[in-house]
């Protein structure tokens, strides 16, 4: 019955995703079409590289091809139907589907995205469980080293750790490369702001637990205090931090972009940074749709993740 | 000569213990130089108010008075060990092992997030006293049906919140009991629970000490004390005031203070004698506003309740009858008290009265019209005429707010000018006992009692006609409790308010009220006259209630048989 009701929970959460994903669609067809100059023109700029005016067959041509002379409601029934099926169209520039350029290029950010992730959360625990809530000048430096985390632009810190690890002491690759030791460098650039996030607000909930009757309970029965902090508060202090991981993935996919670009990494940055710069209207959407959804995905594994860590919560 | 107690025969000797929590500070100093011992199967109790220090004794002796705390010693000896050389190590070793302790409210002192078993079997697990899964499961197991907890095998794998009050208490005990320590200290091991389910812990307590174990109990309820210790040490500001035998003590006080706190106890306590020395407060008769008496003539009902039924949605969408059939009226001037278990329809019958939760059936009428059948859009206007006073007033406060922007909020519009409003709220605090200083406090800066007064001002504020207090004495020291129910008392006295008083506590709601309703199970069992009730009660659901009080020794105890069988000997 609990595990009926956890895929009755989790069914109903995607269908609401699919809701979330569809008002994406209907947003990036709204701009598509609200967007000033002609599409045809556009398009016929894009694939040309000219920026000169297009006689009227060309310009006939393309919106017979596109379908941009049917009427907008069928225009946007098509759109729909075709996203439902996995078309996010044509990229104007590459001439291949909008799916295809996404697909190649989202593994490397997703993987970035999520080891910076993991990286912030590790690093976020270790300096709580080590020096939250002691009587010590490193309890008093974390606090201090977590605002200035917090407020470091990734892009920034990117730059710094490039110039000093990569270029200065030759520890890392500078730039490129799907090993695992390119890696280090763009993850810890986004992953120490998050930990300055994740550390104030677990910091602030670690100090509170710490000084609860359950805490004093386990340690009456004989429990270090190092297990307490293990055991007993890192479990609670940890739920303020997973509710801001889902905000915190949608951070990463956008500091990605910029990372990427400091490390001349594949990934959805570049093809982002092209698509804008170049109008490639197709492959904005696409990737915002793509982000939709990724955002559903993670809301939903950070509630389900919510409810393990705290069983008090019925998914509902 | 023969000497009855043996150095030998002490499990713990503590020799001037001293706790300090700030240095160069008087105030700093929590400890002053405690002695005692104690023998094994002997009950020790510690009495006085909270801030007395009887806590941090206590705490001290298992080396966690805090970590600000600096603990001196002359000696501090416990089954041969010298405690004042201990390191964190070594005090891990003993603590859960050889001493066992319970803290108060176990909803707090459990962890949430865990499973209840896993709590029970930690001390078992972090001594190593098991060698497998399946052994901790089943000791686990053993522990909790050992302090009587039915369905152990599931109440193991819930959660703190999914058990009553008593159950967590009991599973808070079991965890201190696990490796079978030779010392067990409670720690308010009852304040919270109501009367039955306390003297089922107490039970428990006694058990323990019959299998020979020490126990230290630390309490403000004497009534607790008085039935449970063999020994009393009475604690104030730091200092052992008094110290003997609890015969001595309850029968023959010595000390001023002793007195002050067994006057303190209201159960067994005729209506109308004060229970705190504070002195009733003057009413600003000129100002007379505030207390204009209400036109209403004592006779006049302000609230009558017919039938009321209230079902709430269970696990499993089950619906639950909680309040079944329920039916009184309260008169002006008159204080009716509500009775019962937690879980009897006490706290749901008042909110019908004060339509926070509306009647799936019957009717409330307030001052002879539609109260619960009104829109509440309709209602709002005469909200002020019904207030309320919670037993947690902190959580019914903005903190962010002064007491003044509390109290002015509460006064009704027809003040208009802000030097009538600032004498108006003046007025107010000096009413319930508290100095013009306290205007601009914000909650958190405020002592238990005196939250309750600041309360207690809000409630009277807008001049109702009813104030419905849901055991607003029940998180308060004996003392602190004895003022606030003089205070209400002096209050109903002189504003002619109604009050709908629910207690657990029998001996408060005695002291207290005119008209008793006795709830079991969402139904009215008994109601009628107080003294009538605790005389003669009619019911065995009030019988087993007023027999679970535990009464002070040397005092009249709650029914007239025995208090008649008390004067035959």
């Amino acid at each position: 019955m609990v595990a009926n009701s956890r895929l009755f929970w989790l069914a109903r959460r995607l269908a609401s995703g699919v809701i979330v994903v569809w008002a994406a669609a209907t947003f990036t067809f709204l701009v598509q079409c609200l967007l000033p100059g002609d599409r045809a023109q556009i398009i016929i700029n894009v694939m040309t590289g000219n920026v000169g005016q297009a006689s009227r067959q060309e310009l006939a041509a393309v919106n017979a091809k596109y379908g941009f002379d049917q009427p907008l409601g069928v225009q946007y029934a098509k759109y729909i139907w075709a996203i439902g099926h996995g078309d996010l169209g044509q990229s104007y520039q590459q001439h291949r589907p909008v799916a295809e350029v996404v697909a190649e290029q989202i593994g490397p950010t997703i993987v970035l995205a999520l080891a910076a992730l993991i990286a912030a959360w590790l690093i976020t625990i270790l300096t709580t469980v080590l020096a939250a809530g002691r009587d010590n000048i490193w309890s008093r430096l974390l606090g201090g080293v977590q605002v200035l985390l917090a407020t470091l632009p990734p892009y920034w810190l990117a730059t710094i750790l490039l110039v000093v690890f990569a270029i200065k002491l030759r520890l890392f690759p500078v730039a490129g490369g799907n090993s695992p030791i390119a890696l280090v460098l763009p993850t810890l650039a986004l992953a120490l702001e998050l930990s300055g996030f994740f550390g104030q607000v677990v910091v602030s909930e670690f100090t509170r637990v710490l000084e609860q009757p359950f805490v004093t309970s386990a340690r009456m029965r004989g429990m270090s205090d190092l297990g307490v902090r293990f055991r007993h508060v890192l479990r609670h202090a940890a739920l303020p931090g997973i509710t801001l991981s889902g905000w915190a993935l949608g951070k990463l996919l956008s500091g990605a972009v910029l990372v990427e670009a400091v490390f001349a990494r594949q990934g959805l940055g570049g093809v982002l940074v092209t698509a804008t710069s170049t109008r490639d209207i197709p492959v904005v959407s696409g990737v915002i749709l793509v982000s939709a959804g990724l955002f559903v995905l993670t809301s939903t594994v950070v509630d389900l993740t919510y409810g393990i860590v705290d069983p008090r919560i019925k998914l509902t | 000569m023969l000497h009855l107690v043996q150095p030998e025969a002490q499990l713990l000797t503590v020799d001037s213990l001293r706790v300090c929590f700030a240095r160069n500070v008087p105030e700093g100093t929590a400890v002053r130089g405690v002695s005692f011992s104690l023998a094994p199967g002997r009950c020790l109790a510690i009495v006085g108010e909270s801030g007395s220090g009887k806590s941090v004794t206590a705490r001290a002796l298992v080396g966690l008075a805090g970590h600000r705390a600096r603990v001196h010693a002359r000696g501090l000896n416990f089954a041969g060990m010298d405690l004042t050389g201990f390191d964190d190590r070594a005090w891990r070793r003993i603590r859960g092992k050889d001493i066992g302790f319970v803290l108060q409210d176990a909803l707090v002192s459990l962890d949430p997030l865990r499973p209840v078993g896993k709590e029970i079997g930690e001390g078992l697990r972090l001594h190593r006293a098991i060698a497998s899964r399946e052994e901790l499961e089943s000791q686990v197991i053993g522990l909790l049906k050992l302090v009587g907890v039915q369905d152990a095998e599931i109440k193991a794998l819930q959660l703190p919140h999914q058990l009553s009050g008593g159950q967590r208490q009991r599973a808070l005990i079991a965890a201190a009991l696990a490796l079978d320590p030779r010392l067990l200290i409670a720690d308010e091991p009852t304040t919270a629970l109501d009367v039955t389910v306390q003297a089922q812990v107490l039970g428990l307590l006694e058990e323990t000490k019959a299998r020979g174990k020490a126990l230290i109990l630390i309490s403000h309820d004497l009534a607790v004390v008085s039935r449970m210790a063999d020994e009393v040490l009475v604690m104030r500001q730091g200092e052992v005031v008094e110290r003997g035998s609890a015969d001595q003590i309850f029968r023959e006080p010595q000390h001023a203070y002793t007195r002050q706190l067994l006057d303190a106890v209201p159960s067994g306590r005729r209506r109308g004698s004060r229970l705190s020395s504070s002195p009733a407060p003057r009413l600003p008769q000129p100002h007379g506003r505030l207390l204009e008496p209400s036109a209403t003539r004592s006779s006049q009902i302000v609230i009558e309740a017919t039938d009321l039924v209230k079902r709430f949605k269970g696990p499993g969408g089950i619906l639950r009858t909680v309040v079944d059939k329920v039916s009184f009226q309260l008169r002006s001037g008159e204080t009716l008290g509500l009775v019962g278990k937690s879980g009897s329809g006490k706290s749901t019958t008042a909110r019908m009265a004060l339509a926070l939760d509306l009647p799936d059936e019957g009717a409330v009428l307030f001052q002879g019209e539609a109260w619960t059948t009104l829109t509440e859009r309709e209602r709002r206007a005469r909200r002020r005429s019904i207030s309320v006073i919670y037993q947690d007033p902190l959580s019914s406060f903005d903190p962010c707010w002064t007491v003044r922007r509390i109290l002015a909020d509460s006064l009704l519009d027809d003040v208009e000018t802000r030097q009538e409003r600032h004498k108006r709220v003046a007025e107010l605090l000096d009413l319930v006992g508290l100095s013009p200083a306290f205007l601009n406090r914000r909650p958190l800066e405020l002592s238990g009692g005196q939250r309750q007064r600041v309360a207690i001002a809000r409630a009277i504020a807008p001049r109702p006609k009813v104030i419905v207090c849901d055991e607003p004495v029940s998180a308060l020291d004996v003392s602190i409790q004895a003022q606030i129910l003089d205070l209400l008392g002096d209050l109903k006295a002189q504003l002619r308010v109604s009050y709908l008083f629910i207690s657990h506590d029998l001996g408060v709601v005695r002291y207290l009220s005119d008209r008793v309703m006795v709830m079991r199970d969402g139904r009215v069992v008994e109601s009628g006259n107080t003294e009538a009730i605790f005389a003669e009660p009619q019911h065995d659901y009030t019988r087993d209630l007023l027999a679970a009080v535990p009464t002070l020794l040397g005092r009249q105890p709650q029914s007239r048989r025995d208090r008649d069988a008390v004067a035959a000997v």
